[in-house]
């Protein structure tokens, strides 16, 4: 057989993988499908060094194919001489001189401050996000591993850690910003699109980096007013008799050493607020569903789901609590 | 394989302006930028730590760093005139590769052009940053 020659099986397969490959340009962690003004941006810049890159392979490629076969006589040598001088010498420091004057005026918006915005501020712990919110009284309000935002206003994210480097990033809403220890670094967003999006750690942070992930929920400013006062107020009662067996366990088990659920004694600070814990989307920074067995599997195998994780794996706790605490804490609404 | 067909030129050698052939024209250009990239950022550095704090304004700094933008230049445009009338010196033909000190000076002479213009467009590629970005934020 021709060894240039490739089998038709092999060619369909070869195309089917290059199409699967474009499944990745959407959905809600794509910095190619936009949903906010600096993604926007982001995306134009991305777009024009790809026709800039293609037009120069084209380019490229077609003087090699003019070389090598439409004319592959002698050339002549001072013609080629200032091609390659104007090509290989000349053109990239102007090409990518270009690069920079349109993209260097993008930085400074990227981290404009948001005059008279939101402010919200984010630290990357390992590994999840502890996230403030500023309420109408003046004081703050700690969330977890989920960040709401209203639609159409520029809001600012001062982004810190106490540890290692982390970095904040929503592909859909704009760029990304390292979070550096001893440091506050400064991210302004401005989402244009209602929806739900997914942020990421984009620096590697340690064992369990990539399982540090949260939901981005853009909503209408009425909605947003409206589930910051929630998140602001204490935790609702529990109703039933197992989630008030949940709450005992809770208290008597050591969780509230490191957790805290407002209205109640629990107050510690190492770990993420649980006081609205149920209201999320998600479990355990982005990577379980929030539902009473996804709690009841977090609790009993922490180590086993995030590896590396501070919180200990309390899989010594009887069937009975671990059914309890998981519907308490799954009923923090 | 076709060989060069010139031959090495020797006679001129002990008319060369130089009695030894030094590496230190051809490192000055690149080094010329890294002093002025080094000024540069701890100027901005400073500036914005100590100066106006981190929300302030670049102003200051940006006149200083033009200032340093136009020495540097100055000084890697006499190095790369050096270069060139180094290069100019001789009968030595391209790629100067025989082992002659004709052809060493003006192979040297040479790459201290190319390394002149490399440098002008590093140092001009520092500048821009300095032109659109105006704030320590």
């Amino acid at each position: 057989m021709d060894a240039t020659k490739c089998p038709p099986g092999m060619r369909v397969l070869v195309s089917l993988t290059a199409l699967s490959s474009l499944s990745g340009c959407s959905g809600p962690q794509s910095a190619l499908q936009p949903a906010g003004v600096d993604a926007e941006q982001i995306g134009q810049l991305f777009w024009w060094m790809c026709a800039v890159a293609v037009l120069i392979w084209l380019l490229v490629i077609g003087f090699a194919v003019y070389a090598t076969h439409i004319n592959p006589e002698t050339h002549d040598s001072r013609a080629a001489r200032w091609l390659i001088i104007g090509g290989g010498a000349i053109a990239p420091p102007v090409v990518l001189g270009a690069l920079l004057v349109f993209g260097l005026p993008l930085l400074p918006s990227l981290s404009a401050p948001a005059e008279d915005g939101l402010q919200v501020t984010v630290s990357g712990e390992r590994w999840w996000w502890r996230v403030q919110y500023p309420t109408p009284s003046g004081g703050t309000v700690e969330l977890a591993n989920e960040v709401r935002l209203p639609v159409g206003e520029r809001v600012g994210f001062s982004l810190t850690s106490p540890d290692v480097i982390h970095s904040f990033w929503i592909p859909s809403l704009g760029g990304k910003v390292d979070m550096i220890p001893g440091r506050t670094t400064r991210l302004t967003l401005e989402p244009t699109d209602v929806g739900v999006y997914r942020g990421a750690c984009a620096e590697y942070c340690g064992t369990a980096h990539a399982l540090m992930n949260f939901q981005v929920v853009v909503m209408e400013p009425e909605a947003f007013t409206v589930w910051l006062e929630q998140q602001a107020a204490p935790a609702q009662t529990p109703q039933s008799s197992l989630a008030r067996r949940g709450q005992e366990a809770f208290l008597a088990n050591g969780c509230s050493a490191c957790h805290t659920i407002r209205g109640t004694p629990a107050d510690g600070v190492l770990g993420p607020d649980l006081t609205h814990v149920g209201s999320r989307l998600s479990l355990g920074a982005g990577i379980l569903p929030n539902d009473a067995e996804a709690f009841a599997r977090w609790i009993r195998h922490t180590d086993q789901i995030k590896p590396g994780v501070n919180m200990p794996a309390f899989a010594m706790l009887p069937e009975g609590q671990l059914t309890a605490l998981a519907a308490y804490l799954s009923g923090l609404k | 394989m076709a060989q060069r067909m010139e031959s090495e030129p020797d006679s001129e050698s002990e008319a060369l302006p130089e009695r030894r052939e030094t590496l230190w024209l051809l490192a000055l250009s690149p080094m010329l930028w890294m002093l002025y990239f080094l000024v540069s950022y701890a100027t901005a550095a400073i500036w914005c730590a100590k100066v106006v704090g981190r929300d302030g304004s670049l102003e200051g700094a940006r006149i200083a760093i033009g200032v340093y933008t136009v020495l540097t230049l100055v000084g890697i445009g006499i190095v790369t005139w050096r270069g060139f009338r180094k290069h100019s010196f001789g009968t030595a033909t391209v790629p100067h590769d025989f082992d002659t000190p004709a052809d060493r000076h003006r192979f040297l002479g040479f790459a201290t052009v190319l390394l002149g213009g490399l440098s002008v467009v590093a140092t001009l590629y520092v500048a821009l940053a300095i032109v659109f970005i105006g704030s320590c934020t």
